[in-house]
């Protein structure tokens, strides 16, 4: 119940006085109130829960934190690059990009 | 799907984990308030990946779950009555009250529907004059905005034959209650992204200074737990206490101004119970008088009903993080999603629900972060080496 999802506005129109829009999830299409998000249009994002859009989404907001999560990763490859096989703290994780570490039983390889 | 397929891709989770590792030093305690979050948290393993001493603990963030006892045994008081359509959010139904529940409640011939807005319930009050109709409104900051717009409108349309049984709860006031208690472990808290996409994060600046305790916005994807928790670690390692906003895409600090304005045009904060931690001082919502013809409580009088939980339910340790799940009797064996004796095991968000679908404690291996990626023969069994606890 508490889950918001996010998806993509396909029309909108008013209904009892309320805006309302019909949102794609994936494929699957339901009503949701777009009282909370007016400025919406037709290929935006929205957040909806509970029938309610509660947010729009920000594309480039949401590209931007892919990019700097993809970053840091590199980031990390090069630190992690640098350890040596005794240190403690750090986890040494096999390395999927280089491709040559062989698969581990480890949870972070899937 | 957009926007949450990204957000599951595996190589980036290995990557974000691999940094939490490495800017670690000590140990720390983290709670998240977010029933979508604990899911999330539980199912991809997220938490046993973690470094060794940094604990996340699953805080009182399900709404279904921390709705107490006595609102579910008033609902059921009020389904019974043959003139009522009940109408609520599935998740409510098969919530045990002190001796039957809504699901088994309908069985017996009573009218509950699931509706999944609460504009729906105001259509069935219009389509159907002659009976009373009843909205269960549960929920956190984020359901409120729905719910206050159903009696509004009601009030716009001039219906009269619907009311809500309001058990409405906010995030900011139970975070306090957590902070200020002598036995209190949190560190740090991951804020629940869409309760802040609505009301904003202003609230939380204060609770993070007075407490000096990291607070940081985040969202629900493997992603954006793993950036949140990075996010809340790298502020407590450097002594940080800062509200921070992960979950970017969605949240603007001041929230989303319209829906605040319909919540509080319709409802005011009050005390509220809550199921395992008890009352807390103006941590919940009321309707406020100029719209009391739509509380349920009052228009079919049962205000009076007080009931006690299961002997055998520890809910209240397990919503405040004191105990988890496995350190439960009943769990796995007289309680399980099947036949919940309390609520944490009933709604899908809740941290027993969430154990027993991940599989914990009942004898079934645990598959860590594998997230959207194809099912794989040999697919991983344990944590990394190193990261397990």
């Amino acid at each position: 119940m508490c889950l918001g999802i996010p998806g993509k506005v396909m029309e909108v129109r008013e209904e009892a006085g309320l805006p309302m829009g019909r949102v794609d999830f994936g494929g699957v299409r339901k009503e949701a109130c777009l009282a909370y998000v007016p400025d919406v249009k037709p290929g935006d994002y929205v957040i909806v829960h509970v029938g309610f859009a509660i947010s729009q989404v920000d594309e480039e907001e949401a590209l931007r934190t892919l990019e700097l999560l993809d970053q840091m990763g590199d980031l990390v490859q090069q630190e992690l690059a640098t350890m040596g096989p005794g240190m403690s703290a750090p986890a040494v994780l096999d390395d999927p990009v280089a491709g040559s570490a062989p698969p581990q039983r480890g949870g972070l390889a899937s | 799907m957009k926007y949450l397929d990204e957000y599951r891709d595996p190589v980036l989770a290995r990557k974000l984990m691999a940094e939490i590792h490495r800017v670690t030093t000590r140990p720390w305690t983290l709670m998240e308030v977010c029933g979508g979050q604990t899911h999330t948290i539980v199912k991809q393993g997220i938490d046993e990946l973690l470094p060794e001493g940094v604990r996340m603990i699953h805080g009182p963030g399900c709404p279904v779950c921390v709705t107490p006892l006595e609102q579910v045994d008033k609902a059921l008081a009020i389904a019974a009555r043959p003139d009522v359509i009940f109408t609520s959010y599935g998740d409510m139904l098969r919530v045990p009250g002190s001796a039957t529940d809504l699901l088994a409640l309908k069985a017996r011939g009573a009218d509950v529907r699931i509706v999944y807005s609460p504009l729906d319930a105001l259509k069935v009050a219009l389509a159907n004059p002659d009976k009373q109709v009843v909205f269960f409104a549960v929920g956190f900051e984020t359901t409120a905005p729905a719910n206050a717009m159903a009696v509004w409108q009601a009030q716009q349309l001039g219906v009269d034959n619907f009311s809500i049984l309001v058990s409405h709860v906010l995030v900011p006031p139970a975070m306090m209650a957590l902070l200020g208690s002598p036995s209190n472990q949190v560190q740090a808290f991951l804020a629940a992204g869409h309760v802040c996409a609505v009301m904003g994060w202003t609230e939380y600046e204060p609770i993070a200074e007075r407490y000096h305790v990291p607070i940081v916005v985040t969202g629900f994807e493997p992603l954006d737990l793993l950036e949140g928790i990075l996010m809340a670690i790298n502020q407590l390692e450097a002594g940080r206490a800062e509200v921070e906003n992960q979950y970017v895409r969605a949240v603007r600090r001041e929230g989303n101004r319209l829906a605040q304005e319909t919540v509080f045009r319709v409802f005011e904060i009050g005390e509220r119970k809550w199921r395992g931690i008890g009352e807390i001082p103006s941590s919940g919502y009321r309707l406020k008088p100029a719209f009391a013809r739509y509380d349920a409580e009052a228009k079919f009088d049962v205000g009076d009903i007080h009931t006690q939980e299961h002997p055998a339910c520890i809910a209240g340790a397990i919503l405040t993080g004191e105990r988890t799940p496995l350190d439960c009797t009943a769990y796995g064996t007289l309680c399980h999603p099947q036949k919940p004796l309390g609520a944490p095991m009933v709604s899908s968000e809740g941290t027993c629900a969430a154990f027993y679908a991940a599989g914990r404690g009942i004898g079934v291996p645990a598959r860590p972060l594998a997230m959207a990626a194809p099912a794989a023969t040999n697919a991983p069994t344990t944590p990394i080496e190193g990261a397990a606890r």
